[in-house]
C-alpha cells in the first residue's frame, strides 16, 4: 500500500517530467528531421567540396562523440564563447544535431535506392532540381525511411534521459527526485519510469506502423515468402 | 521546304576517356519519325539524352525550331518540358497513380489548374487505351502498359517532339505490339518523333528516315527503301541484314 501511495502522490512531477521528455523528444527528432534531410540532400546531391568541407566532418563528429560528451560541451561549453545556453537549449542543440547526424544516412541510404530513372524522367518533363526532389525523390525516400525511422525515434526518445545529467527537468530526473525524497524506494521508482518509456516508444513505433501502412505504395507491398527456400526442399 | 524541328551539328560526347559521340549531325522535320538503329554501344541512347541535356554533349549545337538548346543562356527546364521522352524502361513515377504520373508534369512545370490538367491527361490515357487504369499504381501494370502511360506522361506535355529511348527493349515480345501500336498511331497523327529501337518492322512501315550509327558516328542515313534495300555501306547491309532475321522486318 505504501508503495502505491508513493506513486501516487509522484504521480503529477512523473506526468510533468513525461511531457517535458515528450517536448525533448519532439525537439530532437525535428531538429534532426529537418537538418537530415538538408544533410542527406546535400550528400546525394551537393558538390564534393561541401561534403568534405562540411556535411561529412559534421557526420563524423556527431555520430563518434559520445551523447553525454555532447550535452557537456553544449552546456558547459556555451559559456566559453558567452553564450550561456540554458540546459533544455544545449540538450536540444547536442542532442539533435546528434541525431541529425543519424537520420542523414537513413535518409541518404533511402534515397540512393531509388533508382537514377525516377530523377532523369522527372527532369525530362520539365522539372527543375527542387521540383524533382519535392515532388518525386522525397515522398518515395520519406516512405521507405519509416522503418529505419522507428528504431531512430525509440533511441532518441530514450536518450532524452542523458539530459538529465546538465540539468534538464525531464522524467528522469524527477523520478530522482521522488528517490531523493522517500529516502529509498528507488527499485519501484525507476521501474515505474522505465514503464513509461517503454509505454512512449511502444505508442510511438505503432504510429509509425500505422503511417508505414498508410503510406505504403500499391503493388509494392512486402509478402511473407509463403513457398519453401530451394534448400529447405532438398 | 519541310519545317525543321530539331536540329544537330557535330555533337561530340565523352565519358572519361570513351569518346562516344563523335560528330554527329542530323535533323529531323515536323512530323516525320526518324528511327536510329545500331548495334549496342555506339552511342545511339546517349545521343538522345544528349538532345534533352539530361547528359550536355561536350561540344556541338543542337537546336530545337530556333531556340538553341545548347546555349548556355536557355532556360533548359522550359525546353525539357517541350521534348517528351519515353525511357527503356519506363521510369513512372512509382508512388503516384497513372493519373498523377500523367498529371504531375502539367500541375507543377506547367501550373494548370488541377480540373484543367485531369482533362488533359484523362484524354491522352484515352488515346492510350488505358482511361479505365487511371487509379492504378505503376506496379499493378505490365510492362506494356506501363510504357503506354510512359508516353501518356510524355503527350499531356504537349511536346513539339518525343524521343524514344528503346521503348520496347525491356518488354515480352507479347507486349511489344501494344506499345508499336500507340507510336505507330502517334506517327501518323503527325507527331515527330526520334526512336532507338531494334524494331525493324516499325523502322520500315513508319520512320521516315533511317539513320544506322556505329562506334559513334553516323555511317548511313537514308529512307526505309534505300536503308532496307540498297544500302551504299556494307556495314549497314551487313547489321540490317543479321537484324531483320532476328526481329523480323518483312513489310507488311
Amino acid at each position: 500500500m505504501e508503495q502505491i501511495n508513493i506513486i501516487w502522490q509522484g504521480l503529477p512531477s512523473l506526468l510533468s517530467g513525461t511531457v517535458t521528455t515528450i517536448i525533448l523528444t519532439i525537439y530532437f527528432l525535428g531538429l534532426g528531421f529537418v537538418m537530415g534531410i538538408i544533410l542527406a540532400l546535400g550528400r546525394v546531391y551537393g558538390s564534393r567540396i561541401i561534403n568534405y568541407i562540411i556535411i561529412r566532418p559534421f557526420e563524423r563528429f556527431f555520430r563518434a562523440v559520445p551523447a553525454l560528451v555532447l550535452l557537456f560541451l553544449f552546456y558547459f561549453g556555451s559559456s566559453f564563447f558567452n553564450l550561456n545556453f540554458s540546459p533544455f537549449v544545449a540538450a536540444i542543440l547536442a542532442m539533435g544535431l546528434r541525431s541529425a547526424a543519424y537520420q542523414s544516412e537513413i535518409f541518404r541510404g533511402a534515397i540512393q535506392s531509388i533508382g537514377d530513372g525516377q530523377m532523369k524522367a522527372a527532369r525530362s518533363i520539365g522539372m527543375n532540381m527542387f521540383q524533382s526532389i519535392r515532388y518525386i525523390i522525397l515522398p518515395q525516400a520519406l516512405r521507405l525511411s519509416i522503418p529505419p525511422w522507428a528504431n531512430e525515434y525509440a533511441v532518441v526518445l530514450k536518450d532524452t534521459s542523458l539530459a538529465y545529467a546538465v540539468g534538464v527537468t525531464e522524467l528522469l530526473r524527477q523520478g530522482r527526485y521522488i528517490v531523493a525524497r522517500t529516502f529509498g524506494n528507488a527499485l519501484l521508482v525507476y521501474t515505474f519510469c522505465a514503464l513509461i518509456y517503454f509505454i512512449l516508444v511502444f505508442i510511438g513505433n505503432q504510429i509509425l506502423k500505422k503511417l508505414e501502412k498508410k503510406y505504403k505504395i500499391p503493388g509494392h507491398e512486402i509478402q511473407a515468402p509463403k513457398q519453401q527456400s530451394v534448400l529447405e526442399r532438398i | 521546304m519541310p519545317n525543321v524541328i530539331l536540329r544537330a551539328e557535330n555533337i561530340y560526347k565523352k565519358y572519361g576517356n570513351l569518346e562516344v559521340l563523335k560528330g554527329i549531325s542530323f535533323r529531323v522535320n515536323q512530323g516525320e519519325t526518324t528511327v536510329i538503329i545500331g548495334p549496342s554501344g555506339t552511342g545511339k541512347s546517349t545521343l538522345l539524352t544528349c538532345i534533352n541535356q539530361l547528359t550536355p554533349p561536350d561540344k556541338g549545337h543542337i537546336w530545337l525550331e530556333d531556340t538553341e538548346i545548347t546555349h548556355p543562356d536557355t532556360d533548359i527546364n522550359l525546353i525539357r518540358s517541350s521534348i517528351g521522352m519515353v525511357f527503356q524502361h519506363f521510369n513512372l513515377f512509382t508512388h503516384l497513380s497513372v493519373l498523377d504520373n500523367v498529371r504531375i508534369g502539367l500541375l507543377v512545370v506547367k501550373k494548370i489548374p488541377m480540373s484543367e490538367a485531369t482533362k488533359i491527361s484523362m484524354e491522352k490515357l484515352n488515346d492510350v487505351g488505358l482511361g479505365d487504369k487511371v487509379n492504378a499504381y505503376p506496379a499493378e501494370l505490365s510492362g506494356g502498359q506501363q510504357q503506354r502511360v510512359s508516353i501518356a506522361r510524355a503527350l499531356a506535355m504537349k511536346p513539339k517532339l518525343i524521343l524514344f529511348d528503346e521503348p520496347t527493349s525491356a518488354l515480352d515480345p507479347e507486349l511489344i505490339g501494344e506499345v508499336l501500336n500507340v507510336m505507330t498511331k502517334l506517327a501518323e497523327s503527325g507527331m515527330t518523333m526520334v526512336v532507338v529501337s531494334h524494331e525493324m518492322g516499325f523502322a520500315r512501315a513508319v520512320a521516315n528516315d533511317i539513320i544506322f550509327m556505329e562506334n559513334g558516328v553516323i555511317v548511313e542515313e537514308g529512307k526505309p527503301d534505300k536503308m532496307f534495300i540498297q544500302s551504299e555501306n556494307p556495314r549497314t547491309k551487313e547489321f540490317l541484314h543479321k537484324i531483320t532475321e532476328l526481329y523480323g522486318g518483312k513489310k507488311e
